[in-house]
């Protein structure tokens, strides 16, 4: 039996809102305690700290934030740094961000704080989706509090070291968490990946030294320092250490989410805090672990596959965003994956032909195989496509488009053929199965 | 990608209110100088609600003069941003999500809803009150499925949907009254159903419990549980300073009350001498060579001078002056009144106030000067 995470181990107290979210309330939950103390060691030390923590960006490529901290200038030279937030989560799946800005923001300022000063920059930015409307408002007010308590702006938190923070917001195009994009948004511009190199660490936001950081690396660095490395790097296998939060949907018992231990089977996750699959643990079909960019799992994968980044990888999936959805025997899965095509079709920012042709072409082919319309060769010829498309593309938008379908086909391509058998023999494509 | 475009029917006229231009005014302050175009994006939001929930051409060429640019650029972002509506809505605007985690908790079902009471997409109902459009992951996924409704009091999720609970939220819109947003369930946020598992325990942060020193510190800080609020009066907490206080340069004035965190923050040091002069450390200046009035005992400076050059002073008087130890014309020059009181004194025959009338005093020190530039050739 494995081990559950503890309430007192979890960063975010607050994460289902069911105390206040305010300044007072947070601070008796512990933020805001011992910053000045944390800025005072010096940047050297938080990024060290960081590094040692082995804390991965929660954005989805899991990245180590310290390192990546670490790209910046030494210096501030005559290009003043940044730090930018990426709250422009809009991962099919993924809710995780959403509950961290408008339950816990100060957890999230402070971190702003923390981040920037390791960075040396004076100014953060926090680019929150457009559609967070509520929560961008709490945002905005809890930074508002941040301001009138001295935590932040002149002199942050008795430091010595003048910070700022700026709400910013989008206006609904998931192509903008790719991070180049979010910067050229946020210059006011429309959302297009920038080629790199230059990456932003040279050249960002304004063409200044710039760092994007997920809501979550961010907000999780305080207590991190706070609680010590010894603390955070109890929980998970090496190289995969510390919580996490988990967004589950689709065909649970009780959708949630969970701040967790990373490493935690799946099925202890499902069954434990999501209420078990409906209908069972014998009526999983498969799940896609980490938000609709990842290729889904069947469920022998399922029945022991670990919670990580690394044992994800190793069945050719990913941990993502972290962002768990279930279907259960009921789903047409084709459909499913069909529906997720459309989705990257209609995002694609339409820069790289490869993507902006191939995701609309990945679609019309899905939506023939969803009704059985197709030859069973086409299916070798969406695979090729679909390779054709990854990895030629400015941004990752393009393998994102590819990679849900070259799991379906990897672990459901029978059921397409079948599919297309029994569209020519004149039977019903799919029959549902009893919930 | 989907492909937009500005409405072929467009208003007239159309200007931003002054609020909108206030409120947009914020948003340029955020940025730096010259980035004003960073504000578009929050602008055109601005900019759509004032216009009712959609945005004209007109409104886009305001915030292109407003920003400073061009025009094509501002049309350029508004047709790249789905949130921004191009074609007027319905004063309910409902936006359902249909991406997958919501399409496997049945966002068909409110699909076809919505269909049957307002119609197809983007279409307005009859009385104008509602249109419908399905969009892409709002982000909401543990609460699927779910829509978004934009109305003049705001934008609202409303979540863990049927058709039915969904029905019921837009009769209530239509009558005019505002149905609470949120779960429909019986469900607070994101917890999972019938009360959470997680995060259950009372007084979470005693169990934690409290942080005396910051781990693996290198520097030794002390925390200040009490320095998140510096405006909180010094003195009215134990032990609490406020960090911002400077400590006066001169320590004689600085009140006895340290606190020791003002210590352990370098603004105070140990020393209370500090500033303060110290005794013995200044090297002894040499003194300046000042001219005697009076050689008593004999021209033991140098070649007297001839004292005849100044006016008044003839063989009698050079002697008499010789006599008693006058022999240069420096000694002269550095008469003060008192010098020639006592000289006065000594010879009785200048005591008709001839060394003022002539003004040996002046001619003395100039005849000084030119000796000395002598001197040194």
């Amino acid at each position: 039996m494995v081990k559950l995470l503890e309430d007192k181990d979890r960063i975010f107290q607050n994460l289902y809102g069911l105390n206040d979210w305010s300044l007072d309330a947070a601070r008796d939950r512990g933020a805001w305690l011992g910053t000045a103390a944390m800025l005072a060691q010096g940047k050297d030390w938080l990024i060290d700290q960081t590094k040692a923590s082995g804390l991965r960006g929660r954005g989805g490529a899991g990245f180590p934030t310290g390192l990546k901290w670490s790209f910046m200038p030494k210096e501030v030279g005559n290009r003043p740094h940044y730090l930018v937030v990426n709250a422009d989560e809009s991962e099919p799946g993924s809710c995780k961000d959403r509950d961290i800005l408008r339950h816990d923001p100060h957890l999230l300022i402070e971190g702003c704080l923390v981040a920037s000063f390791a960075m040396q920059a004076h100014a953060c930015y926090i680019y929150v989706r457009g559609e967070y409307i509520q929560e961008r408002n709490r945002l905005e007010a809890a930074i508002k509090e941040a301001y009138a308590a001295g935590l932040v702006g002149k002199n942050a938190c008795g430091s010595g070291w003048d910070f700022d923070v700026y709400m910013h917001h989008g206006a609904g195009a998931y192509i903008c968490g790719e991070e180049t994009a979010l910067l050229e948004s946020l210059e006011g511009k429309k959302g297009q990946p920038r080629l790199k190199p230059p990456f932003p660490a040279g050249a960002g936001l304004y063409g200044c030294p710039t760092t994007v950081n997920n809501v979550e690396s961010i907000a999780v660095v305080p207590t991190i320092l706070r609680r010590g490395v010894d603390w955070w790097t109890q929980f998970g296998r090496d190289n995969n250490k510390g919580t996490k939060v988990f967004s589950i949907s689709g065909h649970v018992n009780k959708p949630c989410n969970i701040e967790e231990a990373l490493s935690i089977p799946m099925k202890t996750l499902l069954e434990e805090y999501a209420g078990g699959v409906r209908g069972g643990w014998d009526n999983l079909k498969c799940v896609i672990p980490g938000g609709s960019s990842v290729p889904l799992l069947p469920k022998e994968i399922c029945d022991t596959v670990l919670m990580d980044f690394d044992a994800l990888r190793e069945h050719q999936s990913g941990l993502g965003t972290a962002a768990v959805i279930v279907m259960d025997k009921s789903t047409d899965v084709i459909k499913a994956i069909a529906r997720l095509s459309y989705f990257y079709k209609h995002e694609s920012c339409g820069q790289c032909t490869p993507c902006r042709e191939g995701t609309g072409w990945m679609w019309r082919v899905m939506e023939r195989m969803v009704a059985g319309n197709a030859e069973t060769s086409e299916i070798d010829m969406l695979l090729e496509v679909t390779k054709q498309v990854e990895g030629h593309t400015i941004c990752a938008l393009g393998d994102a488009a590819a990679w849900p379908i070259q799991g379906l086909i990897r672990h459901f391509r029978h059921e397409i053929e079948e599919r297309i058998d029994n569209y020519r023999a004149n039977k019903p494509v799919f029959v549902q199965a009893a919930e | 990608m989907s492909s937009r475009r500005l409405a072929i029917r467009q208003p007239e006229t159309f200007a931003l209110s002054a609020k909108a231009k206030k409120d947009i005014a914020v948003w340029v302050k955020k940025y730096p100088k010259g980035r004003q175009r960073s504000a578009l994006i929050p602008a055109l939001w601005i900019a759509q609600k004032d216009a009712g929930g959609w945005l004209p051409e007109l409104a886009l060429r305001e915030l292109g003069d407003m920003l400073d640019m061009a025009y094509i650029r501002v049309y350029e972002v508004a047709t790249f941003y789905t949130m921004f509506n191009l074609e007027p809505v319905g004063m309910h605007f409902v936006q359902m999500c249909g991406t997958t985690p919501c399409w496997l908790r049945g966002s068909d079902e409110l699909k076809e809803m919505l269909t049957r009471k307002i119609g197809p997409q983007r279409s307005i109902s009859a009385d104008g009150k509602l249109s419908w459009l399905e969009v892409e992951c709002l982000g909401s996924c543990s609460n699927a499925p779910m829509v978004q409704i934009s109305n003049g009091d705001g934008d609202h999720y409303y979540e863990d949907l049927t058709a039915e609970t969904l029905e019921a939220v837009l009769d209530d819109l239509v009558a005019g009254k505002k149905p609470p947003q949120g779960p429909k369930n019986g469900r607070f946020s994101s917890e999972p159903i019938g009360g959470a598992m997680a995060l259950t325990t009372k007084n979470l942060s005693k169990a934690r419990g409290t942080m005396v020193k910051l781990p693996n510190a290198d520097k030794k800080v002390k925390i200040n549980y009490y320095e998140w609020d510096p405006k909180e009066k010094r003195g009215t907490r134990k032990g609490w300073v406020d960090p911002n206080r400077k400590a006066n340069p001169d320590p004689r004035k600085r009140s006895s009350n340290h606190g020791r965190d003002l210590i352990s923050a370098g603004l105070v040091d140990d020393d209370p001498h500090k500033g303060l002069p110290q005794r013995g450390t200044n090297p002894v200046r040499a003194k300046t060579a000042k001219p005697k009035v009076l050689y008593t005992d004999g021209a033991s400076d140098g070649v007297p001078d001839d004292l005849k050059f100044i006016k008044g002073i003839g063989p009698k008087f050079e002697k008499e002056l010789n006599s008693n130890g006058v022999y240069y014309f420096r000694q002269i020059g550095a008469w003060k009144a008192a010098d020639i009181k006592v000289v006065e004194d000594k010879i009785k025959s200048l005591a008709t106030g001839r060394v003022k009338r002539d003004d040996w005093v002046k001619q003395g020190k100039a005849l000084a000067k030119t000796a000395q530039k002598k001197g040194k050739a």
